[in-house]
């Protein structure tokens, strides 16, 4: 029997296992924000979160029924983190978790909380408008340093930041900049504060378009500081010259050897953007989940140099490590929210906090976000979305979405009836994991390709498909060929459901898939698993006739998605940008 | 015949096992079986025709049973029982409509056949049309010189099979089988030929700086880009791989061999990439009577996606694929599924699968099926070897190759009594 082929990436990333592994108090933090399987069962999960949403405080409550519920959890996630160090990040959605594997338990906060004060809130407290400006001009210069690597649009948070304190001094800006880059300059190889020319833009409330690769100006300043070397892939499509097409494989190498001069490159940042750029973390709550624990560590081992205030040194090293990750690989929507919300977060830290109190506010913070916003919201969803299923029911779900697998595995530990199509599509091939998941349950599974897509829609009841994210328009960006599915489903009358949390909503709009898109390795596209002796097409010359495009994402119209099931309930593709706009604040500020 | 058993007991052989893939090459094999069958088959004086059409019959019923969803057999078959008919007709009819065609002179015309074949055949068909149906203006109106040119085609059977029936006879059935054998020449000519003619059409659909997507590979569809690119026309072709058979890489292979500028892109990326193409050209497995399609598995989802955004979709067929009967339920009557293992490798879920549990019903499904319908609405245009057609047009088309009595290949059992 021949086991399904090994990403490439496996062996490289257990051969090189370099010094910067920090020891198992890392991975096992890592490991236990794994997975996602609701631990409590929704209706729980649903009242205690929504009287936090009324209360906005007393988060404690509901952390300690989890611990309750099961103490062996803890020790479990330690020893998978010895096992399995490379995957400790894995999540339900990554390409290399080996199958056996049982389900970790998602009790990412449970550590942690342990720990966690009774009210962990901070106050803001009154600064002199001097203060209050200078902390403004400090967020705009990281703002406008970091904008362009594509971390959607800070400056929406920093408009708010801002219009609560004063308004802007140009005066001041000039000088504040060259303090930064000063300052910047000599404690990182990189910088940030140079890669781009600052930026003219200053509209804040709407967000800045990303980097456009095509500008030729911009994107050599971005190669010459960047820290990842990319090679331009050989055979561009030219449909796409505005999106950075890069040789795949080329830069681990390169990486590498540069490990030992980037001393300011914290082992876990590094640790975590090499998972991004061989796909072993994959899926956006597990990549959020994952930089978000980078971060923590970061924090945890930070210290101020002198001279320095806290907030602006430590946004400024956030910004360097941001860019670090989208080289590795572009950034996604939830890790953009994120970054976001952490930005505000050090922004807001009362100037007269120690140093140590700051740091452990942050990382409660941190522990916050991703238990509120991705593992609660996950077992909202999923309380939702099972009133949505019911005996006899064929469900059809596209890839392997994280939401998707709990909704479905809860709907079975319920009892109820029903049976799965699970499609899936070349080159990611990530149904399979799903599916393997599923069949280890004992539920009832068919397997087929997106082609026959057509084919099976006559049985389906339900589609249920997961979301990158969901633009204000409505348009759910997701994994390629989820528009497919979502076009056939509605041509043949059936609902289509997208599961998606909410901080994964973005006010950008979006119309077709071309303006914004990631590219993954084009080679994967002519090799064939099994056929490369008939098909032969990598023996070809490399002729410039052929160009090999493998998109990532796609963005499927809101006409043909029925509902969005959200931690804010059951909503219309309509109600997004509402979302956004009224819940803004409170959406990703806590 | 025992030779022709063998012949036919092979070519069944072959379909069973499917050894023979693709219309247009079964098409051609059918056709020279049943040309054998044709040539070796002895048939009385009277009802010659009838006894060929029995014959043919016989055989094209056992061939269609052994490939169901190889639909270009039975088109085929019906093809062939339609020229018998319609050469049996031609003696009489062209008496009676009064076409100044000689073709059928007497006796000796043998080698007349050979200058004007195609016309003979074009022209009996109007011919045999013209008489079969009711009288039209056009009829009406050519039976006064008629009457009046019945004195010079000489011989030739007329109406009143009276004086030169027995002079005929003999020469008729010699003509028949031969008339039979050209038009069957004649069929297989147009099969081999089906490729150049389409892609004689390809100029005045591909102009300039056009994008095309096609997903799979199609014969068809590789001539018909190929022959616009000998017309120095640019333009590039986004080809989708077709999972699982991934014949989308061979014609990507080939488009560039021939200097094309290609884009292979998954299917799942379908989608994504059709609002910047300008034409969806796909090839068919075969055309049903309502302007259906059954096109390899993914067609669907393209054709919709090309409806949604407005973009045409093109079908490239060779007349051997229109097949006369109307699909019921085409989704699972004429779809074959394939081996899981395209899919999947066999044990690869053994680990994660209780096969102790309790029912015994397998808990893994996998889906391979080969073919899609495309329904005639999400079609834009059929290019066949005789033009572009509406798939609303393809119903005459049927009446053109095909009778109606020859729709059930089955024969009637014979009565008990």
């Amino acid at each position: 029997m021949i086991p399904p082929p090994r990403h490439h990436s496996d062996n490289l990333a257990l051969l090189s296992r370099p010094v910067p592994f920090s020891p198992a108090a890392a991975p096992s933090s890592y490991t236990a924000a794994s997975d996602f399987s609701p631990t409590a069962t929704g209706t729980v999960a649903a009242s205690s979160y929504s009287g936090k949403l009324a209360a906005a405080a007393g988060a404690d409550g509901e952390p300690g029924d989890d611990v309750a519920m099961s103490p062996g959890r803890v020790g479990r996630g330690r020893v998978m983190a010895s096992s399995v160090p490379a995957s400790g990040l894995t999540t339900v959605s990554v390409v290399t978790m080996p199958p056996g594997i049982t389900e970790k338990v998602g009790g990412a906060s449970v550590e942690v909380q342990n720990e966690r004060p009774a009210n962990s809130k901070p106050q803001k407290e009154k600064m002199t408008k001097a203060e209050r400006r200078a902390l403004q001009e400090a967020q705009r210069a990281a703002k406008a340093a970091s904008k362009g690597e594509g971390s959607k649009a800070a400056a929406a948070g920093a408009g708010a930041v801002s219009s609560e304190i004063t308004k802007p001094n140009k005066a001041v800006k000039p000088s504040q900049k060259k303090s930064d880059s000063a300052s910047v300059a000599p404690s990182e190889k990189k910088g940030p504060g140079g890669e781009r020319p600052p930026e003219k833009e200053r509209k804040k409330d709407v967000p800045h378009p990303r980097m456009q690769y095509d500008d030729e100006s911009r994107v050599e300043k971005a190669k010459r500081k960047a820290v990842v070397k990319q090679t331009e892939a050989r055979n561009r499509v030219e449909l796409f010259r505005h999106l950075p097409q890069y040789e795949h494989g080329s830069q681990l190498p390169d990486l590498e050897s540069k490990f030992f001069q980037l001393d300011l490159m914290h082992p876990a940042v590094y640790k975590v953007g090499l998972q991004y750029l061989y796909g072993d973390v994959c899926g956006g709550n597990a990549r959020c989940i994952a930089m978000l624990k980078a971060f923590q560590e970061v924090i945890k081992e930070y210290s101020t140099p002198p001279e320095k205030t806290l907030s602006r040194d430590l946004t400024t090293k956030i910004n360097s490590y941001v860019s670090f990750f989208t080289e590795c690989r572009p950034l996604s929507v939830s890790m953009g929210n994120a970054i976001r919300f952490l930005k505000s977060r050090i922004a807001n830290l009362p100037l007269t906090m120690s140093e140590l109190e700051a740091k452990t506010t942050l990382q409660l913070d941190i522990d916050q976000f991703i238990n509120e916003k991705i593992i609660l919201a996950d077992k909202v969803i999923v309380s939702h979305a099972v009133t949505k299923i019911r005996d006899g029911d064929v469900l059809l779900t596209y890839g392997s979405s994280s939401a998707v697998e709990m909704i479905l595995l809860h709907a079975y530990e319920l009892g109820k009836q029903f049976r799965i199509v699970v499609v899936d599509s070349r080159p990611k091939l990530e149904g399979q994991l799903l599916l393997r998941r599923l069949i280890g349950k004992g539920i009832n599974c068919t397997y087929t390709n997106i082609n026959a897509a057509s084919y099976i829609m006559h049985e389906v009841t339900r589609v249920f498909l997961g979301a990158s994210a969901v633009l204000s328009n409505g348009t759910v960006y997701s994994r390629v060929g989820t528009a497919c599915v979502a076009m056939v489903a509605h041509a043949f009358r059936v609902p289509v459901l997208v599961c998606c949390e909410a901080y994964k909503f973005h006010e950008r709009v979006q119309l077709d898939s071309i303006c914004s898109n990631e590219f993954g390795d084009p080679d994967v596209i002519s090799k064939v698993p099994g056929r490369e002796e008939t098909i032969g097409l990598d023996s070809l010359p490399s002729s410039g006739n052929l160009q090999l495009l493998n998109l990532i994402y796609d963005a499927t119209p809101s006409d043909y998605v029925s509902m969005i099931i959200t931690d804010y309930g059951m909503v219309p593709p309509t109600s997004v940008p509402v979302i956004v706009r009224e819940y803004r604040r409170e959406h990703l500020w806590i | 015949m025992p030779d022709v058993q063998t012949l036919v007991n092979e070519f069944l052989f072959k379909l069973k096992k499917r050894k023979i893939e693709g219309s247009h090459a079964t098409a051609r094999q059918t056709t020279i079986l049943l040309r054998s069958v044709i040539s070796q088959q002895r048939i009385p004086y009277t009802h010659q025709a009838a006894a060929l059409i029995d014959a043919v019959k016989a055989v094209g019923e056992q061939l269609v049973a052994a490939n169901p969803v190889e639909l270009a057999v039975g088109n085929i078959v019906r093809r062939v029982l339609h020229i018998i008919r319609e050469e049996d007709l031609s003696p009489t009819t062209v008496a009676i409509a009064g076409l100044n065609v000689s073709a059928v002179s007497d006796d000796e015309g043998d080698t007349d056949h050979d200058d004007h074949p195609v016309l003979s055949a074009a022209a009996v068909a109007a011919a045999s049309r013209n008489t079969l149906r009711p009288p039209s203006l056009q009829t009406l109106l050519e039976d006064l010189p008629d009457s009046a040119a019945v004195p010079h085609t000489s011989s030739s059977g007329g109406d009143s099979e009276g004086k030169s029936k027995s002079a005929d006879k003999s020469s008729r059935s010699r003509r028949l089988k031969h008339d039979v054998i050209e038009a069957v020449n004649e069929l297989i000519e147009d099969i081999d030929t089906c490729h150049e003619q389409i892609a004689e059409q390809a100029v005045e659909h591909i102009h300039q700086n056009e994008v095309i997507l096609t997903l799979g590979s199609s014969r068809t569809v590789l001539e018909f880009l190929c022959a616009a690119k000998e017309k120095k026309r640019s333009f590039r072709v986004f080809v989708a791989e077709g999972a699982p058979r991934y014949q989308g890489h061979l014609l990507a292979k080939e488009l560039v061999a021939r200097g094309l500028q290609t884009t292979l892109i998954a299917d799942s990326a379908v989608f994504a990439m059709i609002s910047r193409v300008n034409m969806v050209i796909v090839g068919a497995h075969a055309v049903m009577a309502n302007g259906g399609v059954i096109a390899p598995v993914g067609l669907n989802m393209v054709a919709l996606a090309a409806q949604r955004h407005a973009v045409p979709f093109v079908v490239l067929a060779g007349s051997h694929k229109l097949c006369p009967l109307y699909p019921h339920n085409p989704e699972v009557l004429l779809n074959e599924l394939r081996s899981p293992s395209e899919l999947l490798d066999f044990g690869e879920f053994s680990d994660c699968m209780d096969f102790g549990s309790g029912t015994g019903s397998p808990l893994l499904h996998v889906v391979n099926p080969t073919f899609d319908y495309v329904p005639p609405k999400l079609v834009s245009l059929f290019i066949t070897d005789t033009g572009g057609h509406n798939p609303s047009y393809v119903y005459r088309l049927i009446a053109d190759y095909y009778s109606t009595d020859d729709l059930v290949l089955q024969r009637k059992p014979a009565p008990v009594n």
